[in-house]
């Protein structure tokens, strides 16, 4: 499964010196249970039977998503096939307060779609239609568990795509790119899955269906659209997405391009970008990295190449002509020994073959890898290289690095082999000292994989409390009842109503055991 | 100011912020006086003078150079005019990783003087010239470019806000790629300052073209227009602007900005000549009256902004003129047909029923095609008969959303949709 991580033997939290408990974000089983119960008869009534899963073998192929190494099981899971359906569902999770969790494809990353013991899965996978492609208006009408590659295997017959491609685009869904604002490799020139998302039906936490946005830009009002893309699943969940369709470039070229270091490799990116040239697409791969994709998908980079660019140009073909002798120069200035030109799609898609292929394939090479994803300013990017490969020797943990060098979004995959005693421990250390180098340099915790259950601990070492608070505040106006995809993104829920910047000690309710913090 | 006296605000807010004045009536927001005026110098001192206002019960309005001050409605009260225009530095042009990193209450012109000593620009239209970047976030104010690369909404990547408790808070960073937390950017974009005061915001930045070339045809109707627009957008031209132009007196005009390598745009330029068909000119200048909103020029005239799906372009043309004609009322549009926003002058002698009437008509059709009207400017006597806003879907989320940030509704009170 592409984009997915590999490892499924830790059991416990992998990042930070401070790991959030596991209760925190996923309940008690036990918890609510007259309250499922009531929803578990309301989803009955309004679907078939093989919509409502209360059986606790089938609830178990729904314990986690691509982040494995946390599972709990859900207390109920719902395929709802409509709107109305899961609407009312939520609705009846509000009354009861029962807290609830969306999930696609679960191809996710940070935990964001990790069940709660005490709550319900809402499953979108059964909302999978395209509702209109719109060429005129270039927008295409979706439902939220529509496959991101198949928005663009039904636009290209018009002559159109769709541009933000997580490297999991082959499985995963629209809705769950829109909740974690999941980009890939063409975030760069074509920007990011919020700049994308024109409008959504959002259900509210409350069982509320409201339109955000919507065909055409600028609808009147707080752009709330703009807020819940990236919110992970917390200010609740979107039932159709208006997205942007992208005219086709008239040109492509996919080059790869062989270096004996990171740095050429580094050097060379800088030089392309400082002089002007926005490519749709540079990815990096190093040594460790090309190794891996090579044993997975044989796809045949340059024998011997410390690091490997994939670079894509696109664009009106006399642009296009004029960038790739710019690039071309640019790589030979800084040391590439071998520059192809994919000549024809098969051979393109080898080369993003190798790339997108690369997290699943590090599985090949090791037995067990955490998929690291932060963000550093693209300038920091071989002082940040070095410090990882620093920590990576004194450490004794392997790092393989695959990364956006464009906007400098870097996916170390730190290997372990989780059998040896304390390897797990160390693995997670070193990952977690990648974090606070990026934030050291001015960076984020992540560009595309969300902050989930897995980095909540780190939102604290960006943002202070009032940074929080604020943020807070936009939950409160939506969820006061705190039940959509709880626990999940913040570190410590303060609870709506509670006044700002008046918490000093542990909160009352937290200490009475009667609400969660960590 | 009605129950809080003023001496004793004033003494609250000098202790504040060091820079407060007696107001005056040129110092009125939207025709609506204001009492005193403060002009903070940092993102402590708007900190400062918000918790003052806080405890002095003020209601606040925040403002730039004022060149947008009287778009919305008017707010009810306005004891305090909170000035950004001290806070006008660019902070940090980080050339190498293209972004900038600035003051709101700084000029548009500067960030693109800075950014352009790198062959670099903040890609965004300044429609209304002389404004800052906080009047700039608060209206979600955009141009002709933002066929190419949206609007401030889409560069924004991180901002410094300050509540109106006096909270000060960040969301977002110095980073392109970021998903770390809730966008506040996003919501706070648009938002006419009744949520926050933003202080401080950094943007992306895009590399200066090396060249440009505008392309122009005219055309006689609706029809043609949008066949001449959805030419442009459907081909692979990649065009930086696609605008629509109709003077009151007058053809329209379709005019296609075309930006890239001398090479690339001499080549795109063929292209599209021949897409626009016979009587279309290239020049590398840009035409007159490009990229500025139609009723700048004209002071008392109406100013709104119709939005529809790309599919909707002739039809809403075809409703806004026609009843204007009906009305008897002057009108120019010019917009963004590329990216379905167009902006429409109403002239400054329309009757205030004229106008009414033309809105009523024109906003029915925006909405039948996916979009909406907006009265963003025009004479006291016009915002206080029409609808400005318009209807707006999730308004009671969006009174939530207010209730939380500023549940005293202290900032800029009245101004927004549904009297937010």
């Amino acid at each position: 499964m592409s984009g997915t991580h590999g490892t499924e033997t830790t059991a416990g939290p992998v990042l930070g010196d401070t790991p959030p408990e596991a209760t925190s974000a996923t309940g008690e089983a036990g918890d609510n249970a007259a309250g499922i119960a009531a929803v578990g008869r309301v989803a009955r009534e309004l679907m078939p039977e093989t919509g409502v899963i209360a059986d606790p073998t089938q609830l178990r192929t729904y314990e986690c998503d691509g982040l494995a190494h946390y599972r709990v099981t859900p207390a109920l899971v719902v395929l709802p096939e409509t709107t109305e359906q899961l609407a009312a569902v939520v609705k009846a999770c509000s009354e009861h307060g029962v807290p609830f969790v969306a999930r696609g494809s679960g191809t996710g990353l940070s935990g964001g779609a990790l069940p709660r013991a005490d709550g319900v899965l809402l499953v979108t996978s059964r909302m999978r239609t395209i509702r209109e492609v719109r060429r005129a208006d270039q927008r295409a009408i979706v439902d939220p568990g529509v496959i991101n590659l198949d928005v663009t295997r039904a636009a290209t017959p018009e002559g159109y795509y769709y541009a933000p491609d997580p490297s999991s685009q082959q499985i995963c869904s629209i809705g769950g790119n829109l909740a974690e604002n999941s980009g890939g490799a063409h975030c760069l020139k074509y920007g990011f899955t919020s700049n994308h998302v024109l409008g959504t039906e959002l259900i509210t936490p409350q069982g509320d269906v409201v339109q955000l946005g919507g065909l055409a830009p600028d609808a009147p009002g707080y752009d709330l659209l703009g807020t819940v893309v990236g919110s992970e699943g917390t200010l609740g969940i979107a039932t159709t997405a208006t997205v942007r369709l992208v005219r086709l470039p008239e040109e492509v070229r996919t080059l790869l391009v062989g270096f004996h270091t990171t740095d050429d490799a580094g050097a060379a990116t800088s030089a392309i970008i400082s002089a002007g040239v926005l490519p749709a697409a540079i990815e990096m791969m190093d040594a460790l990295a090309i190794e891996a994709a090579e044993a997975a998908v044989h796809c045949n980079y340059p024998a011997g190449a410390g690091a490997v660019l994939v670079i894509e140009l696109d664009g009106a073909a006399a642009e296009v002509e004029h960038e790739y002798a710019l690039v071309e120069r640019f790589c030979q200035e800084n040391g590439s020994f071998e520059l192809r030109l994919a000549t024809d799609a098969t051979e393109r898609a080898l080369i993003w073959r190798g790339r997108k292929s690369a997290f699943a394939a590090v599985g090949r090479i090791s037995p067990d890898y955490i998929v690291q994803d932060g963000v550093i300013p693209r300038t920091a990017l071989p002082e940040v290289l070095r410090a990882i490969a620093e920590l990576s020797e004194s450490s004794g943990v392997r790092v393989a690095n695959v990364f956006h060098a464009g906007d400098g979004n870097l996916h170390p995959l730190v290997l372990f082999d989780g059998e040896k005693e304390g390897a797990t421990e160390a693995a997670e250390k070193v990952s977690g000292a990648i974090l606070d180098l990026c934030i050291t340099h001015g960076g984020a915790i992540t560009g595309e994989h969300g902050v989930g259950v897995d980095k909540a601990a780190y939102m604290p070492k960006m943002f202070t409390d009032d940074d929080l608070d604020t943020m807070q505040l936009v939950r409160c106006a939506f969820d006061p009842g705190n039940i959509s995809n709880p626990g999940k993104v913040f570190p410590t829920p303060r609870l709506c109503g509670e006044v700002p910047g008046k918490r000093k000690k542990a909160h009352p309710l937290v200490e009475a055991g009667l609400a969660d913090a960590f | 100011m009605t129950t809080v006296d003023l001496d004793t605000a004033r003494t609250a807010l000098s202790d504040a912020c060091g820079d407060v004045t007696d107001a005056t009536p040129a110092d009125a927001v939207d025709g609506v006086p204001a009492a005193l005026v403060a002009r903070p110098g940092s993102t402590e001192e708007t900190a400062a003078v918000l918790r003052a206002a806080t405890a002095a019960g003020l209601t606040v309005v925040p403002r730039g150079q004022g060149t947008k001050l009287s778009w919305g409605r008017p707010p009810e009260s306005a004891d305090v005019v909170l000035d950004l225009s001290r806070m006008n530095r660019v902070l940090d042009h980080a050339a190498g990783d293209l972004i900038v990193d600035t003051e709101a209450g700084a000029l548009l012109s500067d960030v693109q003087q800075t950014a352009g000593s790198a062959g670099q620009r903040l890609a965004l239209d300044e429609p209304v010239p002389g404004g800052t970047i906080g009047g700039m976030l608060a209206t979600n104010a955009s141009g002709p470019g933002r066929v190419a690369v949206g609007t401030a909404r889409d560069l924004l990547i991180g901002v410094t806000v300050v509540r109106a408790d006096g909270v000060v808070a960040k969301a977002g960073g110095r980073v392109v790629k970021n998903v770390a937390g809730y966008d506040l950017g996003k919501l706070v974009i648009g938002s006419f300052g009744t949520l926050v005061v933003v202080t401080r915001a950094v943007f992306r930045l895009h590399p200066v073209p090396a060249a440009r070339q505008f392309v122009t045809v005219p055309f006689g109707t609706p029809e043609d227009a949008a066949r001449l627009v959805q030419s442009v957008v459907h081909a692979q031209v990649v065009p930086a602007a696609v605008e629509v132009e109709w003077r009151v007196d007058g053809a329209g005009t379709v005019g296609v900005l075309l930006e890239g390598t001398p090479a690339g745009v001499s080549a795109r330029t063929t292209t599209t000549r021949r897409l626009l068909g016979a009587g279309s000119d290239a020049a590398e200048a840009a035409p007159p009256g490009w990229g500025v909103l139609p009723w700048t020029d004209e002071p008392g005239s109406t100013g709104l902004k119709l939005t529809c799906a790309l599919s909707g372009l002739a039809p809403v043309l075809t409703a806004v003129r026609r009843a204007a004609a009906d009305a008897g009322v002057a009108l120019t549009v010019r917009g963004s047909g590329g990216a379905g926003v167009l902006y429409a002058a109403l002239g400054a002698d329309a009757p205030v029923d004229a106008v009414a009437d033309v809105v009523a008509r024109t906003r029915a059709v925006c909405t039948e095609h996916g979009g909406a009207l907006v009265v963003l400017d025009g004479p006291p006597a016009v915002k206080a008969a029409v609808d400005t806003w318009g209807p707006v879907p999730a308004i009671d989320l969006m009174r939530r959303v207010k209730e939380q940030f500023d549940p005293e509704r202290r900032l800029a009170p009245g101004r927004f949709v549904g009297g937010i």
